[in-house]
C-alpha cells in the first residue's frame, strides 16, 4: 500500500476515531453516573433495595451488545407509540441510539465493579468511621465511597478499554465511526487488508493513551499505597 | 525425533487436502440475504434465483457443488482466501472489483431504483433530493452510485443488510432506499412492503451481474461460461429466470 493512499483516506479515519471517542467518552462518563446509585443499590443489605438493580444489571451483563443495540435502534422503531413520541427526534439518530445503548450496557459492569470495590473495602476502616461518629450517609461518602473508587480504578479502566473495542458494533447502525470508516473505505477500494490494519493501529493508539491517562490517575491517587503494597 | 508430530501432522493436513481435492467438489460462495436471488429459507436452506444458476451450472460442468455463505462487505477476501471457488451472489462487474476478481459473462443485468413511502411525493432529480436521506447496501452498486453521484446532496446511510435498510425505511428513519430493481420488486410485494412504491425512472440501468472467480483461474470461469451459454440454449436458464420474475432479465 502506498502512502498516497494513506494520505488520502487518513482524513477520514480520524473523522472515524473521533466518532468512536465521542460514543466511549460519553457512555463511560454517563455509564459511571449511572452506576454509582446502581452499584450502592445493589450492595445494600436490602432485598426490596438489592432487586432493582440486580434485574438491571442481569439483563445488560446477560445479553450482547450487539442484540442491545438492535433492539434499541431497529426495535423500538417498529412501534408508532415510539415514532410519535417526543423521543423519536433522539431514538431516530443512531448516534443516540448508540450512546444510549453503550451508556446502559457499561452502567450494568460499573455498577457491578462498583459493588465489588464497596464490598472490599476493609470492614474495620467502616466501624472506625462509626466509631467516630460518623453517620451511615456520611461514612459512604468520606470513607467507604473514596476507598471504593480507589479499588474499582483498574477495573474502570479496564471497561473503558472494553467499550472502545465494543464501540465498534455502532457500524453496524450506520455509524461510520472507526470501523464503519474502515468498512466503508475497504468496501470502495477492495484494500481490506490495509483498511483494517490501519483501524487497527489507530484504536492501538487511543488503548496506549487511555492506558497511560489510567496510569496517571491511578498514581495520582495513590493506588497501590492505598491497597498496602 | 522432536519434528515427529509436526511431521505427521503435516502429512496428516496433506492426505486430507489431496483427499478433497481428489472429489473436486466446488464451492459456492453467496451471501444468503439478498432476497430473491439469495436467500436462507426456513430450513436453513441457501436457495433464490442465484443458487438455482450454479446448481444448474454445477449440473452442466457435472461437479458436486456445495453452498457457502458469507458476509456481503467479506465475500471478495473470501475467496480469494479459498474459502470457495466462486461467487454467485448478484454481483456487479465493475472495474474496481475486477481488479479483485475476475468474471465470467453477465448472467443477469440490473437497474437502479428508488423506492419510498407511497404517501409521500418523492421526486428523484437532485434538487428534490437535496437534504433527504437515502438509504443503501453496504458495499453495493447502490451505495457506490450514491457517493459518486450524490455524496454531496443526500445523507447516504450504509446498511449491513439490505433487510436493515428496509427496516430504516419502514420506520421513517430514511426518506428513501436505492436498490436494485428486482430487490425492491420483490420487497413491494411483501406484507412490509405494501405502504412503499418505485420512484421515478432506474437512475442507472446497466448493471451486469457476473460470477466472481479468483484472478487467474482461467479454468473455472471458461467452464461457467460454457455452462451459462448451455443453459441459456436448452432453456434452463428461462425457467428459472420465470420461477422468480414475471419478465425477462437478461
Amino acid at each position: 500500500m502506498s502512502w498516497e493512499l494513506l494520505i488520502k483516506w487518513l482524513p477520514q479515519f480520524l473523522d472515524g476515531a473521533w466518532l468512536t471517542l465521542q460514543l466511549v467518552g460519553v457512555s463511560v462518563i454517563t455509564g459511571l453516573i449511572l452506576a454509582l446509585p446502581l452499584g450502592i443499590a445493589r450492595s445494600s443489605r436490602h432485598l426490596a433495595v438489592r432487586a432493582l438493580p440486580y434485574g438491571y444489571i442481569f439483563f445488560f451483563r446477560g445479553t450482547p451488545l450487539l442484540v442491545q443495540l438492535f433492539l434499541v435502534y431497529y426495535g423500538l422503531a417498529q412501534f408508532d407509540v415510539v415514532r410519535k413520541s417526543a423521543l423519536w427526534p433522539y431514538l431516530r439518530d443512531p448516534y443516540w441510539c448508540a450512546i444510549i445503548t453503550m451508556t446502559m450496557h457499561t452502567a450494568a459492569y460499573i455498577a457491578e465493579i462498583l459493588r465489588g470495590a464497596i464490598q472490599a473495602v476493609p470492614p474495620g476502616e467502616i466501624e472506625a468511621a462509626r466509631a467516630l461518629g460518623m453517620s451511615r450517609s456520611q461514612a459512604l461518602l468520606h470513607i467507604i465511597l473514596p476507598r471504593a473508587a480507589r479499588i474499582g480504578l483498574p477495573a474502570y479502566s479496564n471497561e473503558v478499554i472494553l467499550m472502545l473495542k465494543a464501540s465498534a458494533l455502532a457500524s453496524t447502525i450506520t455509524l461510520l465511526e472507526l470501523t464503519g470508516m474502515a468498512r466503508k473505505i475497504a468496501a470502495r477500494t477492495y484494500m481490506h487488508e490495509e483498511m483494517f490494519l490501519i483501524a487497527g493501529v489507530i484504536y492501538l493508539v487511543i488503548a496506549f493513551v487511555l492506558m497511560q491517562g489510567f496510569k496517571l490517575l491511578e498514581r495520582w491517587l495513590r493506588v497501590d499505597a492505598l491497597h498496602g503494597r | 525425533m522432536k519434528s515427529l508430530p509436526k511431521f505427521l501432522f503435516a502429512a496428516a493436513l496433506t492426505l486430507a487436502c489431496g483427499s478433497s481435492f481428489a472429489a473436486e467438489k466446488l464451492r459456492i460462495g453467496t451471501e444468503g440475504a439478498y432476497p430473491p436471488f439469495n436467500l436462507i429459507d426456513a430450513s436453513g436452506k441457501v436457495v433464490g434465483f442465484d443458487l438455482d444458476i450454479a446448481h444448474a451450472l454445477c449440473a452442466k460442468m457435472q461437479t458436486e457443488c456445495e453452498v457457502v455463505t458469507s458476509d456481503w462487505d467479506g465475500i471478495i477476501p473470501a475467496l480469494n482466501a479459498k474459502k470457495f471457488d466462486f461467487i454467485i451472489a448478484s454481483m456487479s462487474i465493475t472495474e474496481e472489483r475486477q481488479q479483485a476478481v475476475d468474471f465470467t459473462e453477465p448472467y443477469y443485468t440490473n437497474k437502479l431504483q428508488f423506492v419510498a413511502p407511497k404517501s409521500v411525493d418523492f421526486k428523484t432529480d437532485e434538487a428534490s433530493l437535496k437534504g433527504k436521506s437515502i438509504g443503501a447496501q453496504r458495499a453495493t452498486i447502490a451505495g457506490t452510485w450514491l457517493e459518486d453521484n450524490l455524496g454531496d446532496t443526500v445523507d447516504i446511510k450504509l446498511y449491513d443488510t439490505q433487510e436493515n435498510a428496509y427496516l430504516d425505511l419502514a420506520s421513517g428513519r430514511v426518506d428513501a432506499i436505492l436498490a436494485d430493481t428486482f430487490v425492491q420488486w420483490e420487497w413491494l410485494k411483501s406484507e412490509t412492503g405494501k405502504d412503499f412504491e418505485f420512484k421515478g425512472d432506474p437512475v442507472f440501468d446497466n448493471d451486469k451481474i457476473g460470477i466472481a472467480v479468483r484472478k487467474g483461474d482461467d479454468e473455472l470461469r471458461n467452464n461457467l461460461n460454457k455452462a451459462l451459454e448451455e443453459i441459456i440454449a436448452d432453456g434452463t436458464y428461462k425457467q428459472i429466470n420465470d420461477k422468480y420474475f414475471p419478465f425477462s432479465i437478461r
